[in-house]
């Protein structure tokens, strides 16, 4: 069973909702990412999402734009995000860990090359934005021979009938994008949210996180209720923009707080 | 087999295939987000493309409206100076608003019509294509927002006044390297967001499927003209096809309805920038490795990382660091060579057109009439060249007098 399977079984097993957290690697600084992590899984996240920076990110609101603009500026790539997460794992062999990002990073890194090396690292999952199940290619045999979790995301516009190719494509959990557009963009609506899940939650026995405009304890508590867990992004993004030249310690206690404070929302249900 | 019956074989109007893809190219490499915007665009596309009424409202308006057909013109004296093949010129110069821009423009605010969606939004470069868009949606009564690189802004002040008398909104980008490449971010940003009302009209036979094929389909207008005419002016097929390639827009249409032409030669020609071998230009065909950027898999100028690289070129309608997915399946094909021209040799034969023929090109179009003088010297005197001369120049101007260090 994979890493990401073995901690939704856990926290099922405690009642507990996933908190999954999403950071872009080298942002503000390389030497702020790792103190983060560690940070973050202290302070209550069970799974983390790690950014891979592109120079293109088209699904990403201003906020993770200019993290990921910050991370290429100091030096990130992908070959450096998989040796990031080898130094993760040398304190921490539980917490579950996914990259996230664009396609041409991997691409040109060649799908078999990042496989090997993701599992050699420790990486768990890979959400590629920008390669729907369609045009995934070699990439699917590629991780699911290492027994790497690809996730999908959902939309509000997904039909069921798609949904259904997604879901059976998809391993680990899947993320339920919960509104039209961007990241980090304006209000939520529940019960909207509700109503797609439960449809979704008819076909697939997969878990389901949600994330996409959760800003708060508040709204984090209120879309758990509905889901597996939820995904938080640009709250965290954010508060590593405005600590930029700051020691790592300081960054990472900064985050740190934002997310001990949505544990406590999420485990009062 | 030889390579000749090779080419033949290729049925280039069955591509792209119904996913998408022109061989390993094009596709839709988007977030879940956008799929169903572009199902409902592609079900309504190939319900009008076949639509004799559809067609026809396009047709009147390319006549009424743009001015079609556009001339082809013999440039007797260029061709004389040059000493070889006749050159006659494509005149999408003389089309409404100066460019072929407004082909494409034309036919994607009738799908938007169709569609019922009361905004239209656009990315531009140059400001050619977004002054494109709002002319349509000024001409519709839609309301239009055109995303432009805050760096774009500043270089092309004029069309950026152009597009606010039409009743555009002109949105600057500073996101990423504030040009071409993050507008069209940006405005796949926007459309994700307001897909319930917006159409968006992609100014480039790029981006995801299916706009490589509605693109390449309503600009082909430009390539079915020139067959014509030059059958009925000369009574034969022209020896060779040459055209710009930035996303590539005008060269597919004056490309796609000779492919199956098998005595015509085409030349795709990208902005050499300093030179290609400086690694300072806008030539992914020349110098680029296959990728993914903007919904589709196509040559793209990047680094090892995989990350894209900024482009160098005099002409901001070229400065993009990827192109069409048809033009990098055409090139593997070995059916159209795509060669560089850099910004001397285009702003060279700016002036040369200029002062020889009276016409004033656009800087995009002028690096495939630099690549026309260099071939027509090396063919007979009887053969033909057509050059799509795809836009006028008043708009670089400014850029011109600049180089030469003038302040109008």
């Amino acid at each position: 069973m994979s890493r990401i399977s073995q901690q939704f079984e856990t926290l099922k097993a405690k009642g507990r909702k996933a908190l999954v957290v999403y950071i872009v690697n080298g942002d503000p600084s390389p030497a702020a990412t790792l103190p983060t992590m560690h940070k973050m899984v202290e302070a209550g996240a069970d799974i983390i999402e790690l950014g891979v920076p592109f120079s293109d990110p088209m699904a990403e609101g201003p906020v993770i734009q200019k993290g990921h603009e910050r991370a290429l500026a100091s030096g990130t790539s992908l070959r450096g995000t998989l040796d990031l997460v080898a130094e993760f794992r040398k304190t921490n062999n539980t917490t579950p860990v996914i990259l996230m990002g664009y396609a041409n990073p991997v691409v040109r890194m060649g799908y078999q090359q990042f496989a090997e090396r993701a599992l050699e690292v420790g990486v768990d999952g890979l959400l590629t934005v920008d390669l729907p199940p369609e045009e995934l290619g070699d990439l699917k045999t590629q991780l699911a021979e290492r027994d790497i979790d690809n996730i999908f995301l959902l939309a509000p516009t997904t039909a069921p009938e798609r949904a259904r190719l997604l879901a059976s494509n998809a391993s680990g959990f899947l993320y339920y994008v919960s509104l039209k557009g961007v990241t980090g963009a304006g209000h939520l609506d529940v019960d909207a949210v509700k109503a797609k899940l439960d449809q979704f939650g008819e076909l697939t026995s997969l878990p389901m996180c949600v994330g996409f405009g959760i800003k708060d304890a508040e709204t984090a508590t209120n879309v758990a209720r509905l889901a597996d867990g939820v995904v938080i992004g640009s709250v965290l993004v954010d508060a590593m923009g405005k600590h930029v030249g700051q020691p790592p310690e300081q960054i990472a206690a900064a985050v740190g707080a934002i997310i001990s404070d949505i544990r406590r929302g999420l485990d009062t249900l | 087999m030889s390579d000749k019956e090779q080419k033949a074989a290729v049925d280039y109007s069955a591509f792209p295939d119904a996913t998408g893809h022109f061989g390993q190219f094009g596709g839709r490499f988007v977030s879940e987000t956008l799929i169903y915007a572009l199902d409902e665009l592609q079900e309504i596309y190939s319900n009008l493309k076949d639509d004799a009424e559809f067609q026809a409202e396009f047709d009147r308006d390319l006549a009424h409206y743009v001015g079609r057909p556009s001339p082809l013109y013999h440039a007797e004296r260029m061709s004389r100076e040059l000493g070889g093949a006749q050159i006659y010129y494509k005149r999408e110069d003389l089309n409404h608003t100066g460019a072929h821009k407004v082909n494409n423009t034309i036919g994607q605010a009738l799908l938007a019509k169709k569609t019922g969606k009361s905004r239209v939004i656009a990315e531009t470069g140059a400001g050619q294509h977004g002054v494109a868009t709002a002319t349509v949606a000024a001409r519709l009564g839609l309301k239009c927002q055109v995303y432009m690189g805050a760096e774009d802004v500043r270089r092309q002040a004029l069309n950026v006044y152009r597009m606010k008398l039409l009743g555009a909104e002109v949105i600057p980008v500073t996101s990423g390297s504030k040009t071409l490449k993050d507008a069209m971010n940006e405005a796949m940003r926007d459309w994700a967001t307001n897909v319930d009302d917006t159409f968006y009209i992609i100014g480039t036979v790029a981006g995801p499927h299916p706009y490589p094929l509605l693109v390449r389909d309503f600009q082909s207008i430009i390539g079915r003209e020139a067959r014509a005419q030059c059958l009925e002016r000369t009574g034969r097929l022209p020896d060779a096809l040459v055209a710009c390639v930035g996303g590539g827009s005008n060269a597919i249409g004056l490309f796609h309805p000779f492919l199956s032409d098998d005595s015509v030669a085409m030349y795709g020609v990208e902005a050499g920038g300093d030179g290609v071998e400086t690694g300072r230009h806008a030539a992914p065909l020349n110098d680029g490795i296959p990728g993914i950027l903007h919904g589709n898999r196509t040559y793209l100028m990047e680094d090892e990382n995989g990350q894209i690289i900024e482009t160098h070129s005099v002409s901001a309608g070229l400065d993009y660091p990827g192109v069409g997915p048809e033009h990098s399946w055409l090139k593997d094909l070995g059916r159209v060579k795509y060669v560089p021209i850099n910004d001397q040799e285009a702003l060279s034969a700016f002036r040369n057109t200029t002062k020889v023929e009276g016409i004033m090109p656009a800087l995009e179009s002028s690096h495939a009439l630099a690549y026309a003088e260099k071939l027509a010297p090396t063919m007979d005197k009887d053969q033909i060249i057509i050059v799509n001369l795809s836009g006028r120049g008043d708009k670089d101007i400014l850029t011109v007098a600049e180089i030469d260090g003038i302040t109008v």
